[in-house]
């Protein structure tokens, strides 16, 4: 396969992927502000939003001022200047389809050729109940990708590449997600069981569509911890860390005996593997929630520039 | 159609069947086409028009269609020409039999922009020059097909020609049961074996054969990714490829792999920086010096505009009769080269009854039809031809046949072209009954270019 093709490929259902982490991330902050402010908390939600994006020093360069629900949904989901604004992402993503199209099935370029359509219809200045069908819109642009992709497309390299771009892609959002919240999910001693701290937990849960999951896993009430266990170590999960490896791990494996080969991608991957295997929630939250994630997003990054070299370049 | 009120005895069956179907029915019909033609993303995109950079040709429903026996006989012509072109190309960048006979003044092919000092005396792989031809005819009469252009660098449209079939097949499924009409899609398979059985001496093994495109940005971009994906080759860009010891690879998940053939859909001003225009990031470095040692097939070869040019084509008749000895089997609409004194006099003379030409423009852009224009326009191109006759021929305005269309107002006349394909591999020539039926939309209208507005058609060649 074309290296070329394969970066495209890469890059698409990154994209397409970014977009719904975005959409979810929009979605659970408008419920967290929407609660009475007593339970809002010190924080400024929107802040947090744009940094889960990674884009602070951008949106601050643009606005200049303290985030809200205008500036935030405006830069995190419709602005042309913002290259990871989830119209830019599925903008981005289908160029690269386009590029790309003898490598996908027709049905997968009917997902994301369907949703450009409609993305091409859709008016600035949207209502709030407008925003929130366009969130839905989102995610089931990525349902309709990530669908039509397993159930058409050979399970060959083109499969594999589309599916590592998903996996590095949900590993660094979920990683995002932990990092700006990790406070939230000490166990501190002073907050447990607080109100205010029950509807962060909550809100984290949701953005990674976790709400009903947690509860089939745990049985009992939302407790920091065990959300930590959840987007970190629970396999089950497949927004979790250690889920995201276990198939980054699988898919690089069947890349490496599809083309007789191992490289460094491999060796990264199955290390961090190996490293959220071994790992209990008590021994990462002795020496630091906050160092392991920041370490963990380092990780990632070097895991995707490593597939980049040795496959895409 | 034939003269007012008249239809073909190859539309009988088909004006008994639009006769018995309901306006409402049509209308139906049409609508769906355009739906699937959008769904499916087959877009065009216009030059110089950011809104509608992806924009739908307009697809007429009604189909054209020829009688086995009209079909043969343009066949016949149709390869008589292409094989013609090919032994001009060679003896050109060869021997050069032809201008030492008088045939073809010397200065029309050396002081040619599209001539390619680069190519002469290098052979190319089994002669070939042209392997995909889109030859531009239309119908007068009864009897004769005239060739608008011969169009031998990188000719478009053939994805249309496929997709119109299938639309048609899905949507008038009953129409094809009383017609039948002769299959068009084994052109994929037929073009791949003819590209590779161009593939150069010297590979070994399975030949490779790649589609080389500009990029997505390219107005036939969907045609090239949608011919890559019928025939089952890379669609790769330059920066896809790279040349080592004058040989051509490209970089895949797998490291380096050899590149045979390139069905190269880039001009050849864009496929070299080192050779040709340097600012161009579209083309491989070193590419034409693995061309010319002979290590990688192009489709079509370098410098095949000095057989397309509009001055040239009106040589054409007789370089049919120098190369085959044979009298050409399609006409040629009689042409006036304004580098000639008597016929620039001619030209400026009666221009308000011509259709004035660009000798390298295409796409129906700058150029000039004289009954239709104002006087401005034509003070314009007085003017023009006064200062740079050489860059200019005129023709006169065609009766050209029309077709039956699906327009607003009902069914009516408009005027079409066909571009059929011609495929040329080793040892022999390739056409697949069919081909890209033009159609100008707009009431009285000559100009057929999707970039002017027109639309296309099915093109049926039925059994009898």
């Amino acid at each position: 396969m074309l290296s070329r093709t394969a970066e495209s490929l890469y890059w698409l259902s990154r994209y397409i992927e970014r977009a719904e982490c975005l959409a979810r991330i929009l979605d659970a902050t408008t419920r967290l502000v929407a609660l009475p402010q007593a339970y809002g908390g010190q924080t400024n939600e929107w802040q947090s939003a744009v940094a889960t994006a990674g884009c602070v020093q951008s949106f601050q360069n643009k606005y200049g001022k303290e985030a809200d629900e205008r500036s935030v949904v405006e830069y995190l989901a419709f602005a042309p200047d913002n290259p990871s604004s989830i119209r830019n992402c599925l903008e981005t993503a289908r160029q690269n389809a386009r590029a790309v199209r003898t490598a996908l099935t027709g049905e997968t370029w009917d997902a994301i050729n369907t949703s450009w359509n409609e993305l091409q219809k859709m008016k600035p200045g949207m209502s709030r109940e407008e925003i929130s069908g366009f969130l839905d819109f989102v995610k089931d642009t990525s349902l309709a990708f990530d669908g039509s992709s397993f159930r058409s497309m050979l399970r060959n390299d083109a499969y594999w590449f589309v599916r590592l771009g998903i996996l590095i892609e949900r590993a660094d959002a979920t990683a995002r997600i932990l990092d700006v919240k990790y406070h939230v999910l000490l166990p501190d001693q002073e907050h447990v069981g607080g109100p205010l701290d029950y509807f962060q937990w909550a809100s984290i849960l949701r953005s990674v569509s976790a709400r009903t999951s947690y509860h089939w896993v745990y049985r009992e009430g939302v407790k920091p911890w065990l959300v930590a266990d959840l987007l970190i170590l629970n396999r089950q999960m497949p927004r979790s860390l250690a889920s995201c490896y276990e198939n980054l791990s699988r898919y690089l494996d069947d890349l490496a005996q599809f083309y007789g080969r191992q490289g460094n991608s491999q060796r990264l991957a199955r290390a961090m593997l190996t490293k959220l295997s071994n790992a209990t929630m008590e021994d990462i939250f002795q020496t630091g929630l906050h160092e392991f994630i920041t370490s963990f997003i380092a990780e990632n990054n070097r895991l995707g520039g490593a597939i980049t070299e040795q496959y895409l370049a | 159609m034939n003269g007012p009120g008249g239809v073909r005895p190859a539309y009988a069956m088909l004006a008994k069947w639009l006769e018995a179907t309901p306006r409402e029915v049509i209308d139906y019909r049409r609508r769906e086409a355009e739906f699937i033609f959008r769904r499916i993303g087959i877009t065009f995109a216009v030059y110089g028009n950011a809104e509608a950079q992806e924009r739908l040709i307009p697809f007429d429903i009604i189909p054209r269609i020829l009688m086995a026996d009209e079909w043969k006989k343009l066949a016949k012509g149709l390869e008589q020409r292409v094989t013609a072109i090919n032994h001009y190309l060679k003896d050109i960048y060869g021997k050069r039999e032809i201008m030492r006979a008088g045939k073809v003044p010397e200065d029309l092919i050396f002081e040619n922009p599209v001539f390619r000092p680069e190519m002469n005396g290098k052979p190319v792989p089994h002669n070939i020059y042209v392997h995909i031809a889109g030859i531009d005819v239309v119908r007068v009469n009864e009897n004769d097909f005239y060739v608008l252009e011969d169009n031998t660098r990188v000719p478009s449209g053939v994805s249309y020609m496929l997709e119109n079939r299938e639309i048609m097949l899905r949507l008038f499924p009953e129409l094809f049961i009383d017609h039948r009409v002769e299959p068009v899609d084994n052109y994929p398979d037929e073009l791949l074996t003819t590209l590779k059985s161009v593939a150069p001496v010297s590979s070994s093994g399975e030949p490779n054969v790649v589609l080389l495109t500009p990029g997505i940005y390219n107005s036939a971009y969907y045609e090239h990714s949608f011919l890559a994906d019928k025939l089952g080759i890379e669609i790769v860009e330059g920066r896809d490829l790279f040349v080592k010891s004058n040989i051509l690879y490209m970089r895949t998940t797998e490291g380096p792999q050899r590149v045979d053939v390139i069905y190269r859909r880039v001009d050849d001003d864009y496929l070299d920086p080192l050779v040709f225009r340097p600012d161009s990031s579209l083309g491989v470095p070193g590419l034409m010096s693995a061309y010319q040692a002979g290590n990688v097939t192009l489709a079509n070869a370098v410098g095949t505009g000095v057989a397309d040019d509009k001055a040239v084509y009106s040589y054409m008749p007789e370089i049919v009769k120098f190369y085959l000895g044979e009298e050409p089997l399609l006409k040629n609409v009689e042409t006036w080269r304004c580098r000639e004194k008597d016929h620039l006099k001619y030209v400026l003379d009666n221009i308000d009854e011509l259709v004035v030409k660009e000798v390298h423009g295409s796409g129906g852009y700058g150029m000039l039809i004289g009954p239709k224009a104002d006087k401005n326009q034509i003070d314009t191109f007085r003017h023009k031809l006064k200062t740079d006759p050489r860059n200019y021929i005129a023709q006169p305005t065609l009766a050209l046949s029309t077709c039956p269309t699906a327009v607003n107002e009902g069914v009516a006349p408009r005027h079409v072209d066909l571009r059929p394909f011609v495929l040329t591999g080793r040892n022999r020539v390739r056409i697949v009954p069919g081909g890209l039926t033009r159609v100008a939309l707009e009431k009285g209208s000559l100009v057929v270019n999707s970039s002017q507005g027109g639309g296309t058609k099915d093109t049926w060649v039925l059994d009898r």
